[in-house]
């Protein structure tokens, strides 16, 4: 009780206040809980995006300061690299699937199963199952699949009477064949995100429009999939975010080969910068992933925007 | 009332052919570590012929496979420790504190959620190196858990905003000091927060892969998926004992998830979404 009182008579002045905030530990606060997420969080994300940028001026190995500045030099040999081109156009490639072919099986299989049964729900776990396993694992597993002497598609083929190809070692279908594990593995996070979105559709809607003499399809088409627009636009973006940053699966599938025909932007900035050694190089690759990002986060902040006005 | 029948076999033949996509590979792995190679050769998918557990067992008893999932474990464990203190205690300061430029502060921790972590994986193996951290858990833990904040900080301050308004004051009047309160009462009422990001964040670690490939090179220290492909890269071509690895090391992932799959669905779907 005196504590209270207490504070009721030190109210007012501006030297009284201050000397409150201090007695009441509003700034020691402060000065505790917020400094250790500052320190690490400008330590280990903001200085090496800024590194990244001051990096791709040198050409550096990473030993001693950089100290020989070339200027533009490493954007040029970036974009005149025959890999790097390959890299872009695979990495779009990767974005085109996510969104034309996962995203579209991940909203079917979503309206085949949000509701709220215990058969749909033991299919959603199996679905969602890949998501939350290693990409490393993921891509072994598929390269036995894929594996020309003893994997699943060479032992399909030679049923069919056909010779066994080497998937991942073909030009043709190495990077078609990664394309395929990246759908497998991220579908059911999309449907997840679809499914929390489609039991949040109102009844009644639905109830309305069945009365109406709708089918199945149409409500699904003109009254679910119009009401979750949100939804789909919220994973588009981490459709197109995660296709930006694909490196795992890739490693242990094809280490970017045949001849660097599967490379991505990570897979290219791991190879050819940090492998070799070319810090300035690798950085200059950063960049552009950073870029890239930067682009499609302010994209989707402007079409969100826009949305939430209308 | 026939085609709504009909529609519902449909429905589930699509439902189950899916499904045994997704799970025919996972079961192929398991199938092929009791396999021979010989056998792997001629039935790469089915049942085995004998359950021989011996690729299995003799994993089972190599002390670097417990080494790797020990490594991973601590990682992740320290990670979540880390990610949960430091961002609750931050959100909480953004919740409850209000001072000078704390929107413009918290803007700048938020700032974390549009960039991609491969593209500071240069300076970052650089900055790890300077600090003296290559080949220590630390070189690990510290920069995943900086790249962990944004999200983590977010959806502690969407949580602490929504806690009744009359206890924090209440513990104010009776002379709770701020830190104190933090202490005792906000985290302790937010165990459903925490458990998600703290699930969030293990997932994540447990799975990274980029981060230590660039700054562990002591075998000693490996993770599990780094041990993965060591060991792959040691039995090249005999896949039965890969795959007998593989899915020993996805097992605990698998088994986790079954266990806790309310707050893994509703870390890495919904906490997404709200990011």
């Amino acid at each position: 009780m005196t504590t209270m009182t207490q504070a009721v008579v030190s109210r007012g002045g501006a030297a009284e206040r201050f000397k409150r905030t201090i007695a009441s530990g509003r700034l020691t606060a402060v000065l505790i809980l917020l400094p250790p997420a500052l320190t690490l969080f400008s330590l280990f994300v903001i200085l090496p995006l800024i590194d990244a940028s001051y990096y791709s001026g040198f050409s550096w190995n990473g030993y001693g300061s950089p100290s020989n500045f070339v200027g533009t030099e490493n954007y040029q040999r970036l974009f005149d690299h025959s890999v790097f081109h390959t890299a872009l156009r695979n990495t779009s490639m990767l974005i085109v699937v996510s969104l034309v072919l996962q995203m579209p099986l991940a909203l079917g299989l979503a309206l085949l199963v949000y509701r709220k049964t215990p058969t749909n729900t033991l299919f959603r776990l199996v679905f969602f199952l890949p998501f939350i396993l290693a990409e490393v694992a993921a891509g072994l597993i598929w390269s036995f699949v894929f594996d020309g002497d003893y994997g699943v598609t060479a032992s399909l083929l030679q049923r069919l009477g056909q010779d066994p190809v080497y998937v991942l070692a073909d030009h043709q279908w190495a990077f078609p064949a990664i394309m395929t594990v990246i759908v497998w593995k991220y579908f059911g996070f999309h449907m997840m995100i679809y499914i929390a979105a489609l039991q949040s559709v109102p009844k009644d809607l639905i109830e309305a429009a069945k009365l109406e003499g709708a089918k199945p399809g149409q409500v699904a088409l003109f009254v679910q999939i119009p009401m979750i627009k949100h939804a789909l636009v919220v994973s588009g973006f981490f459709a197109i975010i995660g296709s930006l940053q694909i490196f795992d699966v890739i490693i242990p599938m094809t280490n970017g080969g045949p001849s660097h025909s599967t490379h991505t932007i990570v897979t290219y900035l791991y190879t050819f910068g940090l492998s070799r050694l070319n810090i300035g190089f690798g950085s200059a690759a950063a960049v552009v992933l950073f870029v890239l990002a930067i682009g499609v986060a302010l994209f989707y902040q402007r079409a969100t925007a826009k949305e939430s006005r209308a | 009332m026939n085609s709504v029948t009909t529609r519902n076999t449909l429905r589930v033949i699509v439902l189950i052919l899916v499904a045994s996509l997704v799970v025919g590979p996972l079961l192929a792995a398991f199938f092929g570590g009791f396999k021979t190679n010989a056998e792997l050769r001629t039935n790469p998918l089915w049942l085995p012929a004998s359950w021989a557990p011996d690729n299995y067992l003799s994993i089972v008893f190599d002390s670097s496979f417990w080494r790797y999932l020990g490594n991973s474990f601590f990682i992740a464990s320290m990670t979540v420790f880390l990610t949960l203190v430091v961002g609750a205690a931050a959100a909480y300061v953004f919740s409850h504190v209000r001072f000078f430029g704390s929107k413009m502060i918290l803007s700048y921790l938020l700032l974390g959620l549009m960039f991609p972590f491969a593209a500071a994986i240069l300076p970052l193996f650089i900055k790890v190196r300077d600090l003296g951290l290559l080949d220590t858990y630390w070189a690990v833990i510290l920069p995943q858990t900086a790249f962990g904040l944004s999200l983590a900080v977010l959806l502690f301050k969407a949580f602490f905003d929504r806690l009744p308004k009359e206890l924090f004051e209440a513990a104010r009047i009776e002379g709770c000091s701020y830190v104190r309160f933090f202490w005792s009462f906000t985290l302790p009422l937010s165990t459903p927060i925490l458990a998600t990001v703290g699930v969030f964040v293990f997932v994540q670690s447990w799975n990274n892969f980029l981060l230590p490939l660039v700054v562990l090179n002591d075998r000693a220290l490996y993770t599990w998926p780094l041990g993965m492909m060591q060991f792959q890269g040691e039995y090249l071509t005999e896949w039965n004992m890969i795959l007998a690895f593989v899915t020993l090391t996805i097992a605990p992932a698998v088994i986790f998830f079954l266990a806790a799959q309310k707050y893994i669905v509703a870390g890495l779907t919904g906490g997404s979404v709200k990011g």
